[in-house]
């Protein structure tokens, strides 16, 4: 099929030209500052330099802020599989008494504003002293990402037929020779999807942390927004760098997602529509 | 009798299978039912005294705190509702199969990596008074004085715009292409035409998508929180409620005042969501033709 395209089509395709036009001119503003000398009424800076990035990585302490975000992503990525997994496993298949219940419960973390649950959370977290700690990040990040991981697990584990199950049950499989040797393998494409979608939800998701980071237990975003927030102390260039950064990070992040995850497939799974 | 009875159980559904559902049960009750409720009952017992409804009181009687509520509405929903518009006449072009498809979705997703403050500072720069936009503006003629975009209103709607779009743009595109084709050809050999087909089988198949969709977005347009303060006035026209619970928690350490405060925004986003849930149980919600 080719696009055809109408005189509507030209008014859309116009309307998102001048969006990404304008989003290039954003996105290009940043990468040229950060790589700028001195900027001020100009259309260029009035030369350039990469020592933006030295200074970020130092004053910044960019290390230890990225072992800590890949560090608090992977165990974020690791603990909802574990726990959401079999969770939706059951919400898939059975049936029983008080399940709306369940999933409602389930829901609302992700229906809910981070700010909300956030601030009474971060009080309890504080109360028995995870908050400020890389444990209370972790824990806070989770409330979201375990019922995230459940709800795109489930469309996954129903397409699994049951009677392959059953099948194996009858030839004498326990329950964990079945989940080991039947599902996991099956559902490894629904884990990788689910998994590289926390990943990138975790290194994005600024509020939670920002509620519960102490200084040694910040992420990029939050160490991002505190370098921006503290304007004037240091110089806007090397807050420029440390978001291209970031930007460069998730970039990463996003393109190993496309790898395994088809964007369009991501809530109705069909076959793509064969060419004509 | 005891297996006569577990066995009227596992007809109901409840058998060993369910301890599954044990960890994220216990997960999701310890971090979030139980700081939840926590949150509510501090939030009646208000620092300064002054009985239960004292911090409901103060957030409702102090014009300051309570038009917070109408500043993040008026945020929130015209940014949800032009993200999920905008993604529909696009997703709809990009539906199907041809070549430079994954190209072109890779770009329209790409503005998801960007992150709040590179957005931040990309409008402070790019949309500023001496950015290149005003340059361009000037230079053309079209305008005589810079046009003021950022630390107002007007940053902080083009922000959601730019982080939210794409979210919106991808769930739209994976609801319209959970479509049965088929359907819409179907109606074409009917004699249905273009618009018609759009009218009567498209929009009511997508319309619950569409509302999922909305909901979504607006639940990230409403915890605006980092751009309203970067790019905003967040004294004034983009003093957002959730900037208010922060200050009550973070700056004056009133955690029983910040926690009403949660309160009430969740309350005002879940008014929002319930509204957007019963129109949308009036729709169509069976199959749409797609597999599961």
């Amino acid at each position: 099929m080719r696009l055809r395209t109408t005189p509507l089509g030209w008014v859309i395709w116009a309307v998102v030209a001048f969006f990404f036009v304008n989003l290039a001119g954003v996105v290009l503003s940043v990468l040229v500052s950060s790589f700028g000398r001195r900027w001020f009424d100009t259309w260029l800076p009035n030369g350039f330099t990469t020592q933006w990035y030295g200074e970020a990585w130092r004053e910044f302490t960019l290390f230890h802020v990225i072992v800590v975000t890949l560090l608090v992503s992977a165990l974020v990525v690791v603990l909802s599989v574990l726990v959401g997994a079999p969770a939706a496993y059951v919400l898939a298949r059975k049936n029983f008494p008080g399940k709306r219940l369940v999933y409602l419960t389930f829901l609302l973390p992700i229906l809910m504003p981070p700010i909300t649950y956030g601030i009474p959370l971060a009080t309890v977290l504080y109360k028995f002293g995870f908050a400020g700690h890389l444990s209370g990040v972790v824990l806070a990040n989770l409330v979201p990402s375990v019922p995230f991981v459940i709800l795109t697990m489930t469309p996954f584990i129903e397409q699994v037929d049951p009677r392959i199950e059953d099948a194996a049950r009858m030839l004498g499989a326990g329950t964990r020779a079945v989940f080991l040797k039947i599902l996991a393998p099956l559902l490894v494409p629904g884990l990788l999807a689910s998994a590289i979608l926390v990943l990138v939800r975790t290194v994005g998701m600024f509020e939670l942390t920002f509620l519960t980071a102490g200084p040694d237990s910040q992420t990029l975003v939050v160490a991002l927004y505190y370098s921006m927030s503290a304007a004037g102390i240091r110089a806007q260039q090397s807050v420029d760098a440390m978001a291209v950064i970031y930007t460069a990070m998730m970039l990463v992040l996003l393109v190993v997602a496309l790898r395994f995850v088809n964007p369009t497939q991501l809530v109705a799974r069909v076959k793509e529509e064969p060419s004509e | 009798m005891s297996a006569t009875w577990q066995h009227r159980l596992a007809e109901r559904g409840v058998d060993r299978r369910l301890w599954l559902l044990l960890p994220a049960t216990i997960f999701v009750l310890l971090l979030f039912v139980y700081p939840f409720l926590y949150g509510l009952s501090l939030s009646f017992q208000p620092l300064n005294g002054g009985g239960v409804l004292a911090n409901y009181n103060e957030f409702f009687s102090d014009a300051y705190q309570r038009d917070t509520i109408a500043t993040t509405l008026k945020i929130a929903l015209p940014a949800a509702l032009l993200n999920v518009l905008a993604a529909v006449p696009i997703a709809f072009r990009l539906r199907g199969r041809f070549r430079g498809k994954r190209l072109l979705t890779t770009i329209l997703v790409v503005p998801i990596t960007l992150g709040t403050v590179l957005t931040a500072q990309g409008l402070l720069n790019y949309l500023g008074p001496t950015g290149w936009l005003n340059r361009i503006l000037l230079g053309l003629h079209i305008v005589d004085n810079p046009i003021r975009l950022t630390n107002n209103y007007w940053g902080v709607f083009f922000s959601l715009v730019i982080t939210g779009f794409p979210f919106a743009f991808l769930l739209v595109l994976s609801y319209l292409s959970g479509i049965d084709p088929t359907l819409e050809r179907a109606a074409a050999t009917l004699g249905a035409s273009k618009a018609q087909r759009f009218r009567r089988i498209t929009l009511p198949l997508l319309a619950p998508g569409l509302a999922t969709t909305f909901l979504l977005t607006f639940v990230l347009a409403f915890s605006v929180f980092p751009s309203a303060v970067l790019v905003g006035n967040p004294a004034g026209s983009t003093r957002v409620i959730s900037l208010a619970a922060y200050q009550a928690a973070y700056e004056q350490y009133d955690y029983s005042y910040a926690s009403a405060i949660a309160m009430v925004m969740g309350v005002v986003e879940l008014v929002v969501v319930a509204i957007v849930l019963v129109w949308r149980s009036r729709l169509y919600t069976g199959s749409t033709g797609g597999k599961g």
